[in-house]
């Protein structure tokens, strides 16, 4: 595979209910860098191995949730590409002007059918990850609690991901890597590459549009899943389940939620995708192991809470 | 130190006055009100206090709780703080979207 058209998530914009409580969990406790506040108070921040100027924007609101989640392309060509293939797909798309989103050249938004704003941009100011170029160590000192990597992905909520799914592999070229169907061939949840990753997004079908499941931050071993759950343990973060193991993607994990309800995922040890594979089904009868491994048994608050 | 009440099934619990009536209920290991996300967010511990309680709130999702949904004691059982013994309903918010309850239209993808 060579990279070409989308290359990852670039960023999330989350809304929190008290930007204090916030920071304190996403800087303090995960790790995450603060890069920026802007005039509107939105806060900026990224993950110490991210090289852009930032992958999380915090903004302050009376209901927690997702404004939107943006993919990052492979150049400005790529991009007006792209726009010109969501548009041929029946998607309308709106320009957001270089700025409006500090450091980030201009993005193409569009709704999917599943009730998310999800956009495309190609340019973000490079700030690199601290360690240079040039016969550079192999992590920076003075990193905060998790020290996640970076933002992996998200797992959205909505209607008709059915559609939304054909959509991200039909306009933009993405992968499913794995899905749970239902006996009568309905697909209850499907899970989406554009990279080498086993996800880059995820969508489970339900009735309310727009929703967010979780953010995903990457760490790199079981051993720094574990140093995460002990400082939730001492700082007191509401640990929703695990650590555990997922069926769907192999991944060693833990799910837990910021001040606002927020949930947040750290988690390591996917697999690799390449597309020259088919994807991965689960059968919607098998979901208790698809989802948590070990004990086999859906977790009613993972499935069912949302923001 | 307060009595806190869980309506339909008699359930009792004591709870500071510094303290949610959803983390005393679940530090002491009871049950009645769903848990939720624990942070104002997601609605799933929405109560509503019976009668006249004295309590206060934290901050909740107003997707969650309306300003006419507070005036009728409607509130999140994570953000709320009692002031004086209280009787608290659940609202059974988490039944409503649960995943076995969704519908799920589907037309399958072209994977070609």
């Amino acid at each position: 595979m060579s990279f070409n058209g989308v290359l990852r998530p670039g960023h999330a914009c989350l809304r929190v209910m008290e930007m204090g409580p916030a920071l304190t969990h996403y800087v303090d406790y995960m790790g995450l860098i603060k890069m920026h506040e802007d005039s509107e108070g939105r806060v900026y921040l990224k993950a110490w191995d991210e090289h852009d100027c930032f992958s999380i924007v915090l903004r302050e609101a009376d209901a927690p949730g997702i404004d939107l989640m943006s993919f990052k392309v492979y150049g400005t060509s790529e991009l007006d590409r792209l726009e010109a293939e969501v548009r041929n797909y029946g998607l309308t798309t709106e320009r957001i002007k270089e700025g409006e989103l500090w450091g980030c050249g201009h993005r193409v938004r569009f709704e999917i059918p599943s009730g998310h704003q999800i956009e495309l941009y190609a340019e973000k100011e490079f700030v690199g990850n601290g360690l240079g170029d040039l016969n550079p160590d192999p992590w920076p000192e003075g990193l905060k609690g998790m020290k996640v990597y970076r933002f992996d992905h998200c797992l959205l909520y909505g209607p008709d991901i059915a559609k939304s799914a054909d959509f991200f592999i039909s306009a933009l070229g993405f992968d499913i890597t794995e899905r749970v169907v239902t006996p009568d061939d309905q697909m209850a949840a499907v899970f989406l590459s554009c990279s080498n990753k086993a996800h880059d997004i995820a969508m489970i079908e339900h009735a309310e549009p727009g929703k967010l499941h979780h953010a995903s931050f990457m760490l790199q071993t079981w051993e720094e899943v574990l140093h995460a759950a002990d400082l939730m343990g001492m700082k007191g973060i509401p640990i929703d389940v695990g650590p555990t193991r997922h069926g769907i993607t192999r991944g060693k994990t833990i799910y837990f939620f910021d001040p606002s309800g927020n949930r947040n995922e750290v988690f390591c040890g996917d697999y690799t995708w390449y597309p020259d594979r088919g994807p991965i089904t689960w059968q919607a009868e098998e979901i208790g192991k698809a989802v948590f491994y070990h004990d086999r048994k859906l977790n009613e608050n993972f499935m069912g809470v949302v923001t | 130190m307060f009595e806190i009440t869980i309506s339909e099934t008699e359930e009792r619990f004591v709870c500071r006055d510094d303290q949610t009536v959803l983390a005393a209920m679940e530090k002491l290991g009871r049950r009645g009100i769903p848990i939720g996300c624990r942070g104002g967010g997601c609605g799933i511990c929405r109560v509503q206090v019976l009668g006249k309680g004295e309590y206060r709130t934290l901050k909740m999702s107003r997707a969650q709780v309306s300003e006419a949904d507070e005036a009728q004691g409607i509130c999140l059982a994570c953000k709320l703080i009692p002031q004086a013994d209280l009787t608290v309903q659940p609202m059974g918010l988490l039944q409503k979207r649960a995943w076995a309850d969704n519908p799920i239209p589907y037309s399958r993808p072209n994977l070609a």
